[in-house]
């Protein structure tokens, strides 16, 4: 088994736009996705979700206010899952609800610390 | 009462108050000499008793044996040199005679003690349970071999060997310090729920065994929640799942061992004051912010002492049973996780996350299958009913199993 973080990323200012009844519902589609995973024993660690707000250091003394605010699109969370290959887990990023909101999901396999 | 049902009364009841009371006082080196000073107690009071009468106060009489037992063993002993004299001296009356203190509070802090002890996760987890088995609930080696199902030179061994690795390692008789409870406390509390489950959902003894092994895991539970540096939100999260459960005993096993599944239960027979009492120590326990699987567990077996199929019901179960598993992964909550999917989205739906699941060597993962084609394919429920039934090792389960088939059988005919 190889663990691979599965990383979220939408729009940062999606969150204005959604009704507290549509977070609701998200949350109860998100929560459903990761037990999915987690039934099949496949989570590592729901990992944590990042907020809007943050910024991003630079050389030079260079603090930018929004992080990457010009792609439009933010790191906004990710989970640690562990599967036997890419595409597995590109299968189960697949089911991601984030995808309905016009986010996507970076998978990207996790290189073990030796020592 | 007749001296031939007082003796094993007394046995269940005080076997395991002196018992932690000698452990504790001669250390762990010695906890095999304080269990058979105590059995020599019982044995003589059963030869005397038989020759002479059941002295006035039976109690009073077996403390009393007991205590001049210990002293004897001490007297002879390095240790009497070691701790005891040095406890003496500091005693405000310091005679020659050295009291054994067989007191309610110390008899409570001593098996507290024990269970801190004995709940250590240097020996196996069936041995901790064995010891406590024998320890902090007074079985005897014959009933703990009932109990797992084993012969027992095997428990011997096992309890010989634990007790060595504990002596080894010089595991102390203490509590924790306050701050240390918090973290240690976690393996009493896996002890625990290994010794309840142990006795409601291993099929194949006894109704009466099981029953019993139920009983001594809450009353430890119990010891937990009345001690004021044990009272701890997840002891009662734990107590409050096991008051649940225990509440549908006599519903879910018939007199003869079969098992009952939850939708075919006499609700009339589920044990109204055990749920009371579950939901009493759910919101003792709803305080502070650790959430334990203990806590959704126990919600969970809330959920089902609801006796209407709501959606709401079945919504909220299939909620608890994904945080639950996001905290801590195990098969059956994975399986019950997709049944409450069924109940809730729909069989098709639940049938496709149960083929991602990947326990097809589980009988119950087919039992599930079976239930959720049952609707619909007759020939595939079957198949999987039938697979459920070869992969079983408990008898009481094939029953259940074998009566489903024949039940989808007589359907298609």
């Amino acid at each position: 088994m190889k663990e691979f973080a599965l990383l979220f990323r939408n729009e940062s200012n999606v969150g204005s736009e959604i009704t507290p009844q549509q977070m609701e519902l998200m949350s109860s589609k998100w929560q459903h996705w990761v037990g999915g995973i987690a039934a099949q024993g496949k989570l590592v660690s729901p990992g944590s979700r990042l907020g809007f707000n943050g910024r991003v250091v630079q050389p030079g003394d260079n603090v930018v206010q929004r992080p990457y605010a010009e792609i439009n699109q933010i790191l906004s969370g990710f989970h640690v899952i562990k599967t036997s290959t890419l595409d597995e887990a590109t299968e189960i990023a697949n089911d991601c609800p984030i995808l309905s909101i016009g986010g996507s999901v970076e998978v990207r396999e996790i290189i073990p610390m030796n020592n | 009462m007749q001296q031939k049902e007082l003796i094993p009364q007394l046995y269940r009841n005080e076997f395991r108050k002196m018992a932690a009371v000698l452990c504790r006082l001669f250390g762990i080196e010695h906890i095999t000499i304080a269990e058979d000073i105590v059995s020599d107690t019982f044995l003589l009071a059963a030869e005397t008793w038989g020759l002479k009468g059941i002295p006035e106060n039976p109690v009073a009489w077996l403390y009393t044996v007991a205590k001049n037992k210990a002293k004897d063993f001490l007297r002879r002993n390095d240790i009497y040199n070691e701790k005891v004299t040095l406890a003496i001296q500091h005693a405000a009356n310091a005679k020659n005679e050295f009291e054994i203190d067989l007191s309610n509070t110390n008899i409570v802090d001593s098996q507290l003690q024990m269970m801190f002890t004995i709940c250590n996760p240097c020996i196996p987890p069936e041995s901790q349970v064995g010891l406590a088995l024998r320890i902090l609930c007074g079985f005897s080696i014959d009933e703990i071999a009932d109990a797992f199902l084993t012969k027992k030179e095997t428990i011997n061994k096992r309890l010989y060997r634990a007790k060595e690795k504990l002596k080894q390692l010089k595991v102390k008789i203490e509590m924790p310090h306050e701050q240390e409870i918090g973290s240690r406390i976690d393996n009493v509390l896996t002890t625990l729920y290994l010794l309840f489950n142990e006795g409601y959902f291993s099929a194949g003894r006894n109704s009466k065994i099981r029953k019993d092994l139920c009983l001594e895991a809450m009353r430890l539970a119990y010891m937990l929640v009345e001690n004021k540096t044990t009272n701890k939100p997840e002891v009662c999260a734990l107590l409050s799942l096991m008051c649940f459960h225990a509440s549908r005993f006599e519903a879910r096993i018939k007199p003869d061992g079969e098992l009952v599944l939850y939708n075919e239960q006499d609700r009339s027979l589920w044990n109204k004051e055990l749920i009371l009492n579950g939901k009493y120590f759910l919101n003792k326990g709803a305080t502070g912010s650790t959430l334990s699987k203990y806590h959704l567990e126990a919600a969970i077996a809330f959920w089902h002492t609801i006796e209407i199929d709501s959606i709401e019901k079945w919504e909220n179960i299939l909620s608890l049973y994904n945080k639950l598993l996001i905290i801590e992964y195990s098969p059956i909550a994975a399986l019950n996780r997709t049944y409450a999917l069924a109940r809730v989205y729909g069989n098709d739906t639940a049938i496709v996350e149960a083929k991602k699941l990947s326990q097809d060597h589980n009988h119950l993962y087919h039992s599930l299958l079976g239930e959720l084609f049952a609707l619909t394919d007759n020939k595939k429920a079957i198949e999987h009913f039938l697979l459920a039934a070869k992969l079983t090792r408990s008898d009481a389960d094939k029953k259940v199993i074998l009566k489903k088939i024949e039940k989808l059988n007589q359907k298609v005919s």
